[in-house]
C-alpha cells in the first residue's frame, strides 16, 4: 500500500514549503519557503524531520486530510484547532494516525499560519533545489499552486519510524506578539528623525492586503524627506517599503526581489516569525534595535532551533512519566495566550 | 551621473548589506556593480552568500555568525574600484511583434510623442540594449540603453494583467516582461521568447550585463516561434562572439 495524506478540502490557503529556494534572486526569483520559518522548523523537529522538510503550511484556516497510509506520524506547529477523527488533539505534540482517520485542522486562535509535518517527508520532486511552492513562478509543492480538494500527497515513509511521540514544552511554544524589531536602513536616509520617532511611536493595522508576498500596513503616514522614488534596488525579507501614501509593506517570504519605494528599516530575522503571525486585523508596533543587538538574536535563535531535537529526546522520559503534565501543557498555553494581547 | 568615489554600505537588516555605488541608471554603473560582484566572487569570502545585482548597488547576503558587518565592509572596500575585466557579454536578438493586439499601447504612446507609430517601432528597434537588472518578478528585464526621444512616464492607471513577453517602455527604460503581471508601463509589443520557463534548462535566459537586440516579427511568425518557445526553444538568438 502506498502512503499518502488525501485533501479532503485544502483550507483557505494551504502550500507545500520548505525553507525557501535560494540563488535565483538574480534572476527576479524570491526564495518563497514558510513564512514562519521558525514555525517549519519546529514542527519538523516534532516528527524526527531535518529542519528543511517540506511541510504544508496552512493560513487561518486549516486543511482537513485523510490519512491513506498503515500509519503516519504527524506534528502541527501553530496555535489552530486541531482534531484526529473527531477527537481534539495538541498542536506542537507529534501523533501517531492510522489509516482512513481524518486530521481537521480547524480555524487560527491567534495568529495566521500554522505547519504541519509529516515524519519522512513529502514525495515531491525539487524544482530549482527546492520544495517550497512558489505560486506567483508556478514552481514547486504541487504544480506551484495551493492545494486542492483531492490532491493525493505521496509520503516518503511508507510507516513511520518506531519511536516516542514528541511534545515541545509550554516554555518552549511560541507566543505571539505585537511588537516587531527592526534595524534601521537600508533607505532611512529618506526620512527626517520627526517621520522616524512618529514610525516607532505608531500603531499600525494589518490590512486584507495579507499575503505569502507581503502585508500592506494601514496607520499613520511616514512623511518622505526627499520623494519617494528610489532607484530599484534588492528587497529582503523584512524589507518594509513605504510607499506614496504613506503606509508600509512589509515583505515576506514570497516578496518581490526588487524595490522602488525607500525601505525604511528591515524586520530583524528573529523575528519574522512574529511578522508571519500577525493576521489582518492586528495591530504592530515597531522598536529599533541595533545592528549586533539583531545579530545577536538571530544567533540565538538559531541555537535555540539547532538545540530542539536534543530538547525534545530528553524531555521523553520526565513527560512519560508525569501524564499530567501533558494536561498542564495546554492550560499553560491557553492562559498564556490571553497575556499576549497588549 | 557617476560611480561614487567610494561605496556606501547600507544594512538590509542583520544579515544583508546594500553595496550602493552610483547615483543613477547609467551603463558605466551597471558594468562597475558587474565587476564588483566578479571581484567579490573571486574573493571567496567566508560567510557570503547569494549576492543579487541591481542598477547601482549590489545586495550582499551574508551569515554574521562566520563573517561581522565591519569585517565584510572591509573587504568589500578591499575590492573598491574593482578591476579586472568582465567576460564578454552574451548578445542575444529577441524577436518582437510591435502594435495591434501584440502592442495595445504603440498607437497612443505615439500619438503623446507626436511620432508615428512605425516611427517609434523604428527607433525602439534601433537601440542597443543591455540588461541592468532582472528583478521584481521572475525573469522579469530591464534594459538600458532606451533612445532618449522614446522616454515616457509610465501609465496614470496601471493594468491589472499585461501579458507574458510584453515589450514595453516605462520612463527611460524598456523591458521584456517574463509572466503575465500587472503594469504601469506603455505595451509596444510582445515577444514569444519566455525569459522565466521552469521546464528548460536554463530556466532563465537572460542575465544582468546581457547584451539585447530586437528583430521584428510578424504575427504568423510570431506564433510560429510561440509553438516553439513553448516546446522549450530559446527562440532568442545568441549573435556569436565577433
Amino acid at each position: 500500500m502506498s502512503a499518502a495524506l488525501e485533501v479532503i478540502a485544502p483550507g483557505l490557503m494551504t502550500t507545500v514549503q520548505d525553507l525557501g529556494r535560494f540563488g535565483y534572486q538574480r534572476f527576479g526569483l524570491s526564495p518563497a519557503g514558510a513564512v514562519d520559518g521558525f514555525a517549519l522548523q519546529i514542527a519538523n523537529a516534532l516528527v524526527g524531520n531535518a529542519p528543511s522538510e517540506a511541510a504544508l503550511e496552512m493560513t487561518l484556516q486549516g486543511a482537513t486530510l485523510m490519512i491513506a497510509a498503515p500509519a503516519a506520524r504527524l506534528a502541527f506547529a501553530g496555535d489552530f484547532a486541531l482534531s484526529i477523527d473527531g477527537r481534539p488533539a495538541a498542536s506542537y505534540r507529534s501523533h501517531l494516525v492510522h489509516c482512513g482517520e481524518i486530521l481537521a485542522v480547524g480555524r487560527a486562535k491567534n495568529g495566521l499560519r500554522g505547519y504541519l509535518a509529516v515524519a519522512g517527508g513529502l514525495a515531491l520532486a525539487a524544482e530549482l533545489g527546492s520544495r517550497a511552492t512558489h505560486l506567483r513562478a508556478g514552481l514547486g509543492g504541487i504544480d506551484g499552486r495551493e492545494l486542492r480538494t483531492g490532491d493525493r500527497l505521496e509520503l516518503c515513509a511508507a510507516t513511520p519510524p518506531a519511536g516516542l511521540e514528541h511534545a515541545l514544552s509550554a516554555a518552549d511554544i511560541p507566543q505571539r506578539r505585537n511588537l516587531l524589531r527592526v534595524v534601521l536602513g537600508p533607505q532611512d536616509d529618506y526620512f527626517n528623525a520627526v517621520a522616524i520617532a512618529d514610525f516607532f511611536a505608531a500603531r499600525y493595522t494589518v490590512t486584507a492586503a495579507a499575503d505569502r508576498m507581503g502585508m500592506r500596513l494601514a496607520g499613520p503616514r511616514i512623511r518622505h524627506a526627499r520623494g519617494f522614488d528610489v532607484i530599484s534596488d534588492a528587497v529582503v525579507t523584512g524589507s518594509i517599503q513605504v510607499p506614496g501614501s504613506g503606509e508600509p509593506i512589509v515583505m515576506l517570504a514570497e516578496r518581490q526581489t526588487t524595490g522602488g519605494y525607500p525601505k525604511l528599516a528591515t524586520v530583524i530575522g528573529a523575528d519574522l516569525h512574529q511578522a508571519a503571525q500577525a493576521p489582518p486585523g492586528a495591530t504592530l508596533r515597531f522598536a529599533p534595535v541595533d545592528l549586533a543587538e539583531a545579530q545577536r538574536l538571530r544567533a540565538a535563535q538559531l541555537a535555540w532551533v539547532a538545540g530542539l531535537p536534543q530538547r525534545l529526546a530528553s524531555a521523553d522520559a520526565a513527560r512519560w512519566s508525569d501524564p499530567d503534565r501533558l494536561l498542564g501543557l495546554n492550560l499553560i498555553s491557553g492562559v498564556a495566550d490571553a497575556a499576549s494581547d497588549p | 551621473m557617476a560611480v561614487y568615489g567610494a561605496p556606501r554600505f547600507l544594512n538590509a537588516g542583520e544579515a544583508a548589506l546594500v553595496v550602493e555605488i552610483g547615483d543613477s541608471i547609467a551603463a558605466e554603473i551597471s558594468e562597475r556593480v558587474a565587476m564588483l560582484e566578479s571581484a567579490l566572487g573571486a574573493a571567496a569570502i567566508a560567510g557570503v552568500g547569494e549576492t543579487v545585482p541591481t542598477y547601482r548597488s549590489l545586495l550582499v547576503n551574508y551569515d554574521p555568525a562566520v563573517i561581522d558587518t565591519e569585517g565584510l565592509i572591509v573587504r568589500l572596500r578591499a575590492l573598491w574600484p574593482p578591476t579586472g575585466s568582465l567576460a564578454a557579454p552574451r548578445h542575444w536578438i529577441v524577436p518582437v511583434a510591435y502594435g495591434g493586439s501584440f502592442g495595445e499601447d504603440l498607437d497612443e504612446f505615439a500619438r503623446r510623442k507626436a511620432m508615428m507609430p512605425e516611427a517609434v517601432v523604428e527607433r525602439h528597434l534601433a537601440g542597443h540594449y543591455r540588461v541592468y537588472m532582472v528583478g521584481f518578478m521572475p525573469g522579469f528585464t530591464y534594459l538600458g540603453g532606451l533612445d532618449p526621444e522614446l522616454a515616457l512616464t509610465r501609465r496614470d492607471v496601471p493594468r491589472t494583467l499585461t501579458p507574458a513577453g510584453s515589450i514595453s517602455i516605462g520612463g527611460i527604460q524598456t523591458a521584456i516582461s517574463s509572466i503575465a503581471a500587472p503594469s504601469g508601463w506603455h505595451l509596444l509589443g510582445r515577444t514569444p521568447v519566455r525569459a522565466f520557463d521552469k521546464r528548460r534548462d536554463p530556466p532563465f535566459l537572460f542575465n544582468t550585463g546581457d547584451l539585447i537586440s530586437f528583430e521584428r516579427i510578424d504575427a504568423a511568425t510570431w506564433r510560429e516561434l510561440a509553438e516553439a518557445a513553448a516546446a522549450g526553444e530559446p527562440v532568442a538568438r545568441p549573435v556569436p562572439p565577433s
